[in-house]
């Protein structure tokens, strides 16, 4: 085949700066739906958008309100939404750190399957909390819990778990941790296993003398790079299933706004009440706590960088 | 404690003093397990003992009448479950394969190509780890206006595109591509896309797998887009319908229809991560943050 030299120059210019042919669709993607959405985030956190016009500029007012004027905001949502971050967070990690550690103690064949099983509810979350867990928590007598207690003579009349602000919240933490072991746990899991045998040798000879002191002084150093993987994977998790309470209770804002966080605070005001300004400057707040806990990730786990 | 006898660390045989490990992820199993043999228990129980009361655990007499019922559920709405399947078949193939494609060309071109920006790319898609979509919800949705996809069946797919985490993972992988076999291919005159296919390619294979995996649990799962994005019934994609079933407050005969959904939403997800798990943990084992 014969190129004509202009073709062939084209190519050349292509072939050369292809990295940016390559790219071009990621960045693109990466453009629209994570800076860009940032960027209007923090852009309309200064205005009073209504989702149809912006009156006018406010400054740091909307910022002010969520911490002097939002009552809900300060007594419920901001403490519900700290409270689960960090049982959900650093619980589900530590969960994942752990049974992955029993996990590398067991055969290949065991191992993989009961790596398969504890993988399980992760993959089925979106689907469990609606078909599973609402019904084992149902607040008549056909809910499992219910039922048994009810058998096991604990209580009498049926409990209203999901629509009662003293348990909504431990149900929804239980959920989160139940769902927790997910590519963060696989990865560790890995992690793990692909210790170099010589490091084990290496630390009895240099005496040490059990598991722990095997995990703290072995294990950990050597899998930190996937050990800060599954941290920010735990991050990722956690506010991925900030929608459980409504989920579970049925209704935006939760009852009592017990199992209400900003992600539900967020929608509901600026999906069902249309404070579009206001509801961005909450998703400001809500990105610098994420950021806060992968920079803490990173502090605890990242190599000096 | 038993006494420590140097590496324990992926054995080779069944010990007694394995045994401990078993009883302490016992609970954990049975908890991770026993909703699956619900949803597959119920999606099979027929209408009396879905009533039952004492509610029962497992199914006595198994039908296949929760999965008639719902193959053949018009009078919810208007449209036959068949169509939400098949959208959601459709937009899950067409993330899959797209998604695999822009998330590969890109980890190949921060991995292998030198250029001005690269470490500034990766770094920003390291950060976007840990972005999650439904924290910027009102800022997407008007993006998503803009760009005229709402009411559109590509709202199904396109935002989905990007994942961060694919990029990542695969770029981790093609690093350990050795360079001397890239540069081979390139003296003998093959194209960068060429080179990319034909040598990055088979050897990235397992990370591709990882990565289509979570491009199919992204899209298969997704709700976000019917929910948010699309008025027309006729677009939406069939978790949203099991969503619909399970929480319409069908009651207690509902249940059993929205088990066999919800069993048709979950089986693709566990036999995709079945067959490709050792490919997985091979991805994994290069996922670390350095």
């Amino acid at each position: 085949m014969k190129l004509s030299p202009m073709a062939k120059k084209a190519g050349n210019l292509l072939n050369n700066h292809s990295h940016w042919v390559m790219l071009l669709a990621y960045l693109l993607l990466f453009f629209a739906f994570i800076l860009l959405p940032i960027v209007l985030a923090v852009g309309l956190s200064f205005t009073n958008f209504d989702s149809v016009k912006i009156d006018s500029f406010e400054g740091l007012q909307n910022y002010i309100r969520a911490f002097t004027q939002d009552t809900v905001f300060m007594q419920k949502i901001l403490p519900n939404t700290i409270l689960y971050a960090l049982i959900v967070g650093p619980g589900g990690y530590i969960l994942s750190f752990v049974v992955a550690w029993i996990l590398s103690q067991l055969t290949k064949t065991a191992r993989t399957i009961l790596a398969v099983i504890l993988y399980l509810p992760s993959l089925i979350s979106g689907v469990a909390v609606s078909t599973i867990w609402a019904v084992t928590f149902a607040g008549d007598r056909t809910g499992y819990l219910n039922d048994i207690l009810i058998q096991m003579g604990i209580i009498n009349e049926p409990i209203t778990f999901l629509q009662s602000s003293d348990y909504l919240m431990p149900i929804m933490i239980f959920v989160a941790l139940w769902s927790s072991m997910g590519i963060g746990f696989l990865s560790m899991l890995s992690g793990i296993l692909n210790v170099d045998r010589e490091q084990y040798e290496a630390g009895l000879i240099d005496g040490i003398s059990n598991r722990v002191q095997e995990v703290i002084y072995i294990t950990i150093p050597n899998t930190k790079s996937q050990m800060l993987f599954g941290a920010v994977m735990a991050v990722v998790n956690t506010f991925n299933t900030t929608g459980l309470g409504v989920a579970l209770s049925g209704s935006n804002p939760t009852p009592k706004y017990a199992g209400s966080l900003i992600v539900n605070h967020i929608d509901d005001i600026g999906f069902i009440r249309y404070e579009m300004g206001y509801a961005a400057a909450l998703s400001v707040l809500l990105l610098v706590i994420v950021w806060v806990f992968n920079k803490l990730a990173y502090k605890l786990f990242g190599s000096s960088d | 404690m038993a006494k420590y006898r140097g590496i324990t660390v992926n054995p080779q045989r069944f010990e007694r003093t394995q045994i401990k490990f078993y009883i302490i992820l016992l609970p954990m199993i049975i908890l991770a397990i026993l909703p699956l043999i619900y949803i597959i228990s119920t999606a099979f129980k027929p209408i009396e003992e879905l009533f039952a009361y004492p509610p029962t655990f497992f199914v006595k007499n198994p039908t296949g009448a929760n999965f008639r019922r719902l193959f053949g559920a018009a009078e919810n709405t208007a449209f036959p479950m068949s169509l939400y399947l098949f959208n959601s078949i459709v937009a899950t193939v067409a993330v899959v394969f797209l998604g695999c494609f822009i998330s590969l060309l890109a980890a190949y071109a921060l991995s292998k190509k030198k250029f001005r920006g690269r470490r500034v790319i990766f770094k920003a898609n390291q950060l976007a780890l840990m972005f999650v979509g439904s924290m910027l919800g009102i800022p997407r949705y008007l993006i998503i206006k803009e760009l005229g996809l709402v009411d559109t069946f590509w709202a199904n797919i396109i935002p989905l595109l990007i994942m961060p985490t694919g990029v990542f993972l695969l770029k981790q992988f093609i690093d350990d591509v050795p360079d001397s076999l890239i540069e081979a291919a390139r003296i003998d005159g093959a194209s960068e896309f060429r080179v990319l296919m034909r040598i990055v390619f088979p050897i990235v294979k397992p990370a591709m797998a990882t990565v289509a995996i979570l491009f199919f649990q992204s899209a298969w799962n997704s709700v976000e887009a019917s929910n948010m994005f699309i008025n027309t019934e006729g677009f939406k994609t069939f978790s949203y319908y099991m969503n619909v079933l399970t929480s319409a407050g069908n009651g207690v005969a509902g249940r059993g229809m929205a088990a066999a959904a919800s069993l048709i939403v979950v089986i693709p997800n566990i036999v995709l991560f079945v067959i490709m798990q050792s490919r997985v943990m091979d991805t994994m084992a290069r996922s670390g943050i350095k």
